[in-house]
């Protein structure tokens, strides 16, 4: 099963996304963010909170901030710090936090050496080298299997009812679980710290929230013979340093999209742009496939007339992992089946679109959503939606097939939508499991056209956006129609430019690894 | 019109039989105790000849039924008390040939889903250009200024928002709840406007999949619209509550 496309529109989709983000990449080299920062203390080993709840890596960088240390890098102070106090980096935390330790002190200090500063972040690495080993001797990758996984969430707000919720997706079916956030999560710029009860619409992120499910996943899965996967958020004012507790707790994937916090969650250009360098480093690091947003663009604009949007965004997210040293095989780029189902021929129009993503990017984990925009009230018709959409992942060969539920749009799912959304994804899988050995696609067909189309207007959006520039882009709201300024947006004040003495190693010792394909 | 009828009950395929169908999940393995007590949780809702059509695990502590069962009561619709929108809502045109015939300045429409909620379909499909379902958004209408904030805007930022820009009609999208957190929010949207003296300023209308003119009325606002209702539904409300209050008119 293959559809007739234009290699060479194809070569110049990839070839203007490269402009869209080459230049992006270098007007933002010189600066970094203080959750980047905090990034940097958390894998020297800082962790927990002082007796105000302020995690100890934002009382650093808020102390470093306020002494006019920060634009050196926390990795400068914390450097003299090891080397002055023969203290460990908690220990330096717990100091500053008690006033009995200024760092100011290094101002004037030249570079210092780094040496202690990189046997501390080297038995932080361990751990998520091991916890990436475990995960290849366990995990079959989704892109190397017949059939999609099948990904679900939980959403109950308490992390202990959430684990009830998961362990019986997994006796279910379930392949992958994701713990989905508290709604105000992402607009907040600290990690919340510990096991949570109370959330809004989801369960707060915290690595202690990220242990326990982690633990009980690995214990269903093993009295289920296989390994389940877990999913996060790193997304909002706190990307990288969610990206670096995944890695430590050994989540395997994380929704991680280079434009959606700035335009669904008006984050600051700038602020996204930069911490999703660091997080997709760090995801390419510990081999976690992280998970695309585009699939958000179609919740408000229209699915049939923007579906280039989606393919835009898919080249586009692409080069800017390529740009964080990330291999294909980790790319969950996303797209949905959006498309209103009064529309004729809607499964159709749909079949084209995933089967364009499917041979666009043949080597990404494509993450496929479900109908919600056009899910209503009737559970009875919402299960028929799921059904077709189930189809479309299985015959074009999806591989992270987020599960739709019939009572979307009503409530965060119950213990029984989920079992029934599992049930019926895996009849469908098994139905039709062979589907693209026995058909072809008919040449110059409706699919075939319509496929052809999407890619010639994707085609022409990404040169418009090479042309004036992803800034500008944004600007104009191409992208679900939603318009942010560069100035504008949440997270700006946690951007700043780097001193000349600024330094990074912990981020350098990471790409060096990727670039000489330590990993 | 056929006259509201005095005593009914659900229909299946003969009038009064009566018949039910629910679904539901019990903490207790799937097995013969549990058959008998989803049979006892129908019976408790007053069902009699209960059925478990299909039970299934829902792993080893719990447990799915779907049961069927008959309803003996009877409930008399002619008693019930309906709140509705009252008239007939119209259409796009009449709605555009009503404000320019009533109103003197474009009536500005300002819109969000507040608080913790970041679904902005039910608002986009009110505000949009483009609407849903082929009814097009209040963007689209001559003579309103639509703003949609979209999702996850706090209430304070709304009516900081609304005051800005000095609105007619504040509309509330609450789309995915979770422990009825969607009542709480709104209740406390009414009361954020009472405490600022301003309650009387707007006219405000809320929507969503659990929203109805009744519990919108209760909540304290203007109107309510539920599944089903489109952007002329709320415009006409909202044009002709406008012109009875007498805000911007000619």
């Amino acid at each position: 099963m293959h559809l007739s496309l234009d290699t060479q529109q194809i070569n110049q989709c990839r070839e203007y996304a490269k402009k869209v983000v080459a230049p992006m990449m270098t007007d933002l080299a010189s600066y970094s963010t203080v959750t980047v920062e905090r990034t940097v203390l958390r894998l020297l080993g800082i962790d927990g909170i002082n007796r105000f709840d302020v995690p100890y890596p934002n009382v650093i960088i808020d102390h470093l901030k306020a002494t006019g240390m920060l634009e050196k890098g926390a990795a400068f102070a914390m450097a003299h710090a090891l080397n002055d106090t023969q203290l460990s980096p908690q220990a330096i935390a717990e100091a500053v936090d008690e006033g009995t330790l200024d760092l100011s002190r290094y101002k004037t200090a030249n570079q210092p050496d780094m040496t202690r500063l990189l046997e501390a972040f080297t038995s932080i690495k361990k751990r998520i080298d091991q916890q990436t080993a475990l995960r290849r001797s366990q995990r079959q990758h989704p892109r190397d299997k017949a059939v999609p996984d099948k990904y679900v969430i939980v959403a109950t707000g308490d992390i202990y009812e959430d684990i009830e919720q998961a362990v019986s997706a997994v006796e279910n079916g379930a392949d992958i679980i994701a713990v989905i956030r508290t709604t105000g999560q992402s607009l907040l710029d600290f990690v919340p710290h510990g096991a949570t009860r109370e959330g809004f619409g989801g369960t707060t992120a915290t690595r202690e929230n990220f242990r326990l499910m982690r633990a009980a996943l690995d214990e269903a899965g093993k009295r289920h013979g296989r390994y389940v996967q877990l999913v996060n958020y790193a997304s909002g004012l706190c990307m990288p340093e969610i990206a670096a507790l995944g890695a430590l707790e050994r989540l395997d994937m994380m929704l991680n999209d280079s434009l959606y916090g700035i335009i669904f969650r008006d984050i600051n250009m700038q602020r996204t742009l930069i911490d999703q360098y660091f997080s997709r480093v760090l995801s390419a690091y510990a081999d976690i496939i992280i998970n695309t947003g585009e699939d958000n663009y179609l919740t408000t604009s229209d699915a049939y007339e923007h579906a280039h949007t989606v393919i835009a965004s898919q080249f586009i997210n692409e080069q800017f992992a390529l740009k964080a040293g990330m291999p294909s095989r980790l790319m969950g780029l996303g797209h949905a089946y959006e498309i209103d189902p009064a529309r004729p021929d809607s499964f159709i129009l749909e079949f084209a679109q995933a089967q364009l993503s499917r041979q666009l990017f043949p080597n990404a984990p494509l993450k496929y959503m479900p109908p919600t925009k056009h899910m209503k009230g009737d559970i009875f018709m919402g299960s028929v939606q799921n059904a077709l959409f189930n189809m479309v992942a299985v015959m074009t060969h999806q591989d992270i097939h987020l599960l739709g539920m019939m009572t979307e749009a009503i409530h965060t799912p119950f213990m029984s939508d989920r079992a029934l959304a599992l049930d019926n994804a895996a009849y469908v899988a098994r139905a039709t499991a062979s589907f693209s050995e026995a058909f072809d696609i008919k040449p110059n067909g409706p699919v075939e056209q319509r496929a052809q189309h999407v890619l010639k207007e994707a085609l022409d959006l990404l040169q418009v956006i090479a042309e004036e520039g992803l800034f500008t882009t944004l600007e104009k709201g191409r992208f679900a129609g939603i318009g942010r300024g560069r100035t504008q947006g949440k997270g700006l004040d946690g951007v700043f430019r780097k001193d000349s003495l600024y330094t990074n190693p912990v981020l350098e010792h990471l790409q060096d690894a990727l670039k000489e394909g330590l990993r | 019109m056929k006259p509201i009828p005095k005593a009914i009950r659900p229909y299946g395929d003969t009038l009064h039989d009566g018949k039910v169908q629910i679904s539901f999940s019990l903490p207790m393995p799937s097995d013969a105790h549990g058959e008998a007590a989803a049979k006892a949780v129908a019976q408790s809702m007053r069902l009699v000849d209960v059925a478990v059509v299909e039970q299934r695990s829902l792993g080893k502590d719990y447990s799915f039924y779907v049961v069927y069962g008959t309803l003996t009561e009877t409930v008399d619709p002619s008693t019930l008390k309906v709140v509705d929108h009252g008239e007939k809502a119209m259409r796009k045109t009449d709605v555009e040939a009503f404000i320019n015939e009533h109103f003197q300045a474009p009536l500005v429409f300002i819109g969000a889903s507040t608080g913790t909620d970041a679904h902005t379909v039910g608002i986009d499909a009110i505000m949009n250009m483009k609407g849903i379902a082929g009814h097009y958004g209040l963007e689209r209408y001559e003579g309103i200024e639509a703003i949609n904030l979209g999702s996850q805007i706090d209430n304070e930022v709304l009516l900081e928002k609304a005051l800005e820009v000095n609105a007619d009609v504040i509309l509330i999208s609450q789309t995915v709840t979770q422990k009825d957190m969607h009542i709480r929010n709104l209740t406390a949207f009414v009361e954020l406007l009472e405490a600022e003296g301003v309650r009387d300023r707007f006219l405000v209308i809320i929507g969503g999949p659990r929203i109805n003119h009744a519990l919108a009325k209760e909540l304290g606002f203007d109107a309510g619209f539920g599944p089903g209702k489109f952007a002329f539904d709320v415009a006409s409300f909202a044009v002709k509550a406008l012109a009875e209050r007498g805000v911007k008119t000619r």
